[in-house]
């Protein structure tokens, strides 16, 4: 399977949904160039659920208990410091309605600066890093606010197809005042040339939608002598229950 | 409102990062949940994630914090006290596409769960029902074929089986909340 002849079905999908005129502002489920969704998506469309004593309009709740100081800061995990580009990134939690959402949990992974996550089943035969991990928790403070000190990742291969790489990525995973805001999603970096070839990037059909996903390199937030800084603001979706009620 | 940032697959290497110790294991001495998750193949998927929301056994949905909760010196995750109920429950498939859920049998009818998966662009959420409660909104308004997806069978007492079919025959019916 060649990179052109994936580029040519994203480009198909992509122009698909432009005809259609309805905004999604999630990926695909059905997304044929990324072969693993073909026997992972439902063919039913889902059930709506109307019914305002819904256990997923409540949703689980963390504390200080859940998270050490530490976790925050994936360059502090180890003996030493880990290779690659310093980054501190940081950004605020929102519902649709743009209220914070505070004291929820905010978790990150990613590859090293090398590409290679810290995984039995990651065998890109790019160096593993003694002093990176590639974990982190925080919670939200009450503007909403999350803050990670880490390495920049490289970007990685992967058997999609011929010569598949994905974008230079941060996964991240978030809760909502609400089990049914649930999201887990990736940050991706400015100006990456390999967002044109990726079809998890390219799965999220909506191009405005695609660059919600990038952070904003943001010269404020780079820490002399010691890092750079991106932001990225992130906002929860969710039934119009979690956004409407004042 | 303003726009949502879009989701994005899970991926493949979550592994070290979401699933903790005791993840599962929101209380003893109450029910087992267990099951399998399946693709449109009708093979078991190994590298999905389930998160499970439920009530307590009183019907409450506060939940409480501490499903994390850590050791001070190493930093290493411990699991909850076992005092509080929090309601959250997060478990890996194994390479058999097998989880399991140890908790108390909540006071609505059933547990809500997310399923996150490699290849699975966008969570999907959907209900284990332990009992069959007459005046159910969501089960009243489903077909016999598609309810039954929901129903999670009791093998033996406080042993409830439930299976995840992402696509196909028997697919589980997946629920959008507005
Ligand atoms: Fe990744």
């Amino acid at each position: 399977m060649t990179q052109e002849r994936i580029s040519a079905e994203i480009a198909d999908l992509h122009e698909a949904y432009l005809k259609e005129g309805v905004e999604r502002h999630h990926a695909a489920r059905d997304f044929a160039p990324y072969r693993s969704s073909a026997l992972r998506h439902p063919h039913q469309p889902l059930v709506v659920v109307d019914d305002p004593e819904a256990a997923e309009l409540t949703g689980p709740v963390f504390g200080v208990t859940d998270v050490t100081a530490l976790d925050a800061d994936l360059t502090r995990q180890h003996q030493g410091q880990p290779l690659g580009e310093r980054i501190t990134v940081t950004g605020r939690v929102l519902d649709r309605a743009g209220r914070p959402v505070r004291g929820q949990l905010v978790e990150v992974w990613q590859a090293n600066a090398s590409g290679r996550y810290l995984h039995q089943r990651d065998d890109h035969p790019a160096p593993l890093d003694p002093n990176f991990t590639g974990v982190g928790r925080c919670l939200t403070d009450d503007e909403g606010r999350y803050a990670f000190t880490t390495v920049r990742p490289g970007a990685y291969p992967w058997r999609n197809h011929r010569n598949a790489w994905r974008p230079a990525h941060i996964h991240f995973s978030l809760f909502g005042t609400a089990f049914a805001q649930r999201l887990i999603t990736q940050m991706y970096f400015p100006g990456d040339p390999l967002f044109p070839y990726d079809p998890i990037f390219n799965s999220v059909l909506d191009e405005r939608a695609r660059q919600r996903m990038i952070a904003a390199y943001d010269h404020d937030l780079s820490v002399p002598e010691w890092s750079l800084g991106y932001r990225w603001d992130i906002v929860l979706d969710g039934p119009s229950a979690t956004w409407m009620e004042s | 409102m303003i726009k949502p940032t879009p989701s994005q697959t899970v991926g493949p290497f979550y592994g070290y990062a979401l699933p903790f110790a005791g993840g599962g294991d929101l209380a003893h001495g109450g029910i087992v949940l267990h099951g399998r998750v399946y693709d449109g193949a009708g093979e078991p998927v190994p590298d999905a994630l389930l998160e499970f929301w439920q009530s307590d056994p009183d019907g409450g949905l506060r939940g409480a914090p501490g499903s994390l909760r850590r050791d001070p010196v190493t930093g290493a995750i411990i699991g909850r006290h076992g005092l509080d109920f929090t309601g959250f429950g997060r478990v890996a498939t194994d390479a058999d596409g097998r989880w399991m859920l140890r908790t108390l049998m909540p006071g609505l009818p059933y547990i809500s769960v997310c399923v996150f998966a490699r290849g699975l662009g966008h969570h999907l959420y959907t209900r284990a029902y332990l009992r069959d409660e007459p005046g159910d909104r969501l089960l009243a308004a489903l077909e016999p074929g598609r309810r039954a997806t929901l129903m999670a069978a009791e093998e033996r007492e406080g042993v409830y089986v439930f299976d995840v079919r992402l696509q196909g025959e028997q697919e589980t019916v997946f629920l959008d909340f507005g």
